[in-house]
């Protein structure tokens, strides 16, 4: 693995080694000096054309864990801003000596084109994309998603997978790096994905995708889903007629009040209820939702963390095995 | 006229792929076929062209080049550009009118066809803008870009599209007056506003904002039933979608005066390619699925597509060596079109080469009303005259491109096809595969 760019093209078994590392990983988050030696004198760049404060402290987290030096360099207000193209910012990094780059970037394919061009040659890790991929969200997802899934059995997760889950992936899919990293993700994980969505938040071609296309969320939640994961619903795309207004998006596509106890009301049920972040409570996701026990939002927080870790880790140390000092 | 006075004899050439008969050129002119050729007076004293083996084909027309002059003579010049289309097999392009400022003015259409005069290396004709600016508001001065020495015939906002649908039937009437055609760059805005790429799987997945079908094939249909209705003349632009097939068949075989174009890129490349999210696949229209390019192959195969329209389209690298989004759209294409053309429609045993010629010489010279071109290779015709080695095979390289473009989507590939020599009105502007010299007329 020289990049992470898609979970597209990231192979079941790196994508279970990269999950069992964040599991080694997670345990460092859990002492009482939460650092590793691993990167030590290695230059880690988050690369942020687009404002995203979660996304950058977690890897800075990560970084900065495994005692790298992190570069934090924010396309606003700096050359880029004045107009300087990807390939000079690019260029620039690799003069600085950037050992790794953590790009987010508005343009889908923008951290393909940085790893596919030779204007820099540190492995390259897309941090969002465009609506294209989002991999490291979908990794923390399926390493929550895994968790809960060995929880529920009594396993240990580490070497599992997801064989056997039925997950809803709910909102503007259409829009949604997160919806397509993890449903490739997901079913290279031997998972089942439902995708739930207003027909206008659904990609024209979405019908050759691996997985179920529902209109309908109050059926798919009936028919038993083991996890469901609601997407941000940006308002803007209010303006422009993909529905009629937030309140019919939230009665019809939203997890509200009344669908929490639809599920707290099913015999048995375990579902877990998953939120990329940030929320719009009571839009996508009410109050009573986001806070109840089922809630997983500050676990994939946590969990973030150690999966960006362990990718990083991969990629920089060429190590494949467990890093020192675990 | 042209101070090239001396003769030409081509030996052993096939007119169109046929039997073999040698041409003799003098003045501008061919004077002798066949047997005829040897014998007559000015043989002896006639340049030897060695063609034994090559095809000989009409100067190649193009009703859609982008020369970017003037304005951006960064990307290309009239000069480069036309240097381009002779290596490419070309002897008349028609120069888009989406220059800086816009060709919508006498003066500045004449302006780019005297730099094409004085260039030399092919006829260059300029495309007139329909609307001032090519904002769709307003006519531009059609009546006097016809009557200029341009001599202006088809009328087009070529990288916009003419979408008020009253202002699209003024200007199909309009042109009327002056033997004109509207060329239509079909593309619904609405339903292409921030597109990215063709709408399908492949943009599903890419997560690049798509370009339907139907935002060229609603343009079309109503273009037609404009043309029908008010009786004109109206060429679709680089059509790309089965669609947009179907339904100029279905206007033809009602009797609309439509004419339309395929370039060599739709003929080859799909979307898959943008996988890659190099740019240099990024063109508008978008690179569309498989089916539409077997579409296109059999709708130019049947006669419903009319020509070959290069589309050529030079940026500047910075244009190109960029993120997706940001980058510009198009390709070059005048030094690759009659390869591509080669590969994907004779090759397959679509078409012959003298379908070729009609497709690239005969009917886009009709189109455009350049009367002394896409003639047929006969004598007392004016010798525009190219000539093919279909056996050779070679890979596309940008940088050794006579275009100032570098952004050729065939990169690599390797292709048949090698335009060896050109005549454009009797005097050789490429040798053995080589630029020669311009035409070098007075008063240009």
């Amino acid at each position: 693995m020289k990049h992470l760019l898609s979970t597209l093209d990231l192979s079941r078994e790196d994508a279970i080694r990269i999950l069992d590392i964040a599991e080694e990983m997670a345990a460092v988050g859990t002492r009482e000096v939460k650092k590793l030696p691993a990167l030590r004198g290695r230059t880690v760049v988050n690369l942020f054309f687009e404002d995203s404060t979660r996304t950058r402290i977690s890897f800075e987290a990560a970084a900065k864990r495994l005692s790298a030096d992190v570069i934090n360099f924010s396309a606003k207000g700096s050359s880029v801003s004045k107009g300087e193209s990807l390939k000079d910012t690019a260029q620039t990094l690799q003069a600085i000596g950037a050992d790794a780059v953590v790009i987010r970037h508005g343009a889908s394919g923008a951290p393909a084109r940085l790893a596919a061009t030779d204007w820099i040659d540190a492995p390259v890790v897309n941090a969002g994309d465009g609506t294209h991929e989002h991999p490291t969200q979908a990794l923390l997802d399926a390493y929550t998603l895994r968790t809960h899934w060995a929880a529920t059995h009594g396993n240990s997760a580490l070497g599992s997978d997801l064989a056997g889950m039925r997950v809803a992936i709910v909102g503007d899919i259409l829009h949604s790096r997160v919806a397509r990293s993890n449903l490739w993700l997901l079913r290279t994980l031997g998972a089942e994905v439902i995708m739930v969505a207003p027909p206008t938040l659904l990609p024209h071609g979405s019908h050759a995708w691996p997985c179920t296309i529902s209109y309908d969320l109050d059926a798919t939640l009936a028919g038993g889903v083991d996890a469901v994961m609601m997407l941000r619903v940006q308002g803007e795309r209010m303006h422009d007629s993909f529905f009629p207004n937030t309140r019919e998006y939230s009665r019809l596509w939203g997890f509200d009040d009344a669908r929490l106890a639809a599920l707290d009301a099913q015999p048995g049920s375990e579902t877990i209820i998953m939120h990329p972040g940030p929320m719009n409570r009571g839009l996508e996701i009410s109050s009573a939702a986001a806070d109840s026990p089922r809630s997983t939002v500050l676990a994939q927080v946590a969990n973030g963390v150690a999966v960006r870790m362990a990718v990083l880790y991969l990629l920089l140390s060429g190590d494949q095995q467990r890093p020192a000092g675990l | 006229m042209s101070t090239s006075t001396t003769a030409y004899l081509i030996r052993g050439a096939k007119p169109l792929g046929e039997e073999p008969s040698d041409i003799l050129i003098q003045d501008g002119l061919i004077v002798a076929l066949g047997a005829d050729a040897i014998a007559h007076a000015s043989a002896a004293t006639a340049t030897l062209i060695e063609a034994a083996g090559q095809i000989a084909l009409p100067g190649m027309v193009d009703l859609h080049t982008h020369l970017r002059e003037p304005g951006r003579e960064d990307a290309e010049t009239v000069e480069t550009g036309t240097r381009a289309a002779a290596m490419g097999g070309f002897t008349a392009v028609h120069a888009m009118a989406n220059s800086n400022p816009v060709a919508d003015t006498a003066g500045v259409v004449e302006q780019v066809w005297s730099l094409g005069k004085r260039s030399g290396w092919v006829d260059v004709r300029p495309v007139g803008a329909v609307t001032v600016g090519l904002a769709g508001k307003q006519l531009s001065e059609i009546g006097a870009m016809a009557d200029s020495r341009a001599g202006v015939r088809v009328f087009s906002d070529d990288g916009i599209c003419v979408h008020d649908p009253l202002i699209m039937r003024r200007a199909l009437e309009y042109v009327k007056a002056f033997d004109g055609v509207v060329a239509q760059h079909a593309q619904e805005p609405r339903l292409t506003e921030g597109a990215q790429m063709n709408e399908g799987e492949v943009s599903a997945v890419l997560g690049l904002a798509g370009w339907p079908a139907v935002a060229e094939e609603s343009i079309i249909a109503r273009d037609v039933l404009l043309a029908e209705h008010v009786g004109s003349r109206l060429h679709i632009c680089h059509v790309s979608t089965a669609g947009s097939v179907e339904i100029i068949r279905w206007a033809k075989s009602r009797g609309v005066n439509v004419t339309a174009e395929v370039t060599p890129h739709h003929l080859l490349l799909t979307d898959e390619l943008v996988k890659s999210y190099d740019p240099v696949f990024k063109v508008n229209p978008p690179l569309r699925a498989e089916s539409d390019v077997l579409a296109l192959r059999a709708g130019l195969a049947d006669g419903t597509i009319d020509i070959i329209g290069t589309d050529h389209a030079p940026h500047p690298s910075e244009a190109k060596e960029c993120e997706w989004a940001a980058a510009a759209m198009g390709m070059t294409g005048l030094e690759t079109a009659l390869s591509v053309v080669q590969h994907a429609m004779i090759e397959t045993g679509l078409i012959s080469w003298a379908d070729f010629a009609r497709i690239t010489s005969t009917t886009p010279a009709a189109i455009g009303r350049v009367s002394d071109q896409g003639r047929a290779l006969a004598v007392g015709e004016p010798a525009n005259i190219t000539l093919v080695d279909a056996d050779a095979r070679w890979i596309v390289d940008p940088f050794a491109m006579a275009t100032k473009g570098r952004n050729s989507p065939f990169k690599g590939l390797e292709l048949p096809g090698k335009v060896r020599t050109v005549f454009f009105h009797g005097h050789p502007t490429v040798l053995d595969g080589a630029l020669n010299t311009p035409r070098i007329t007075e008063g240009a």
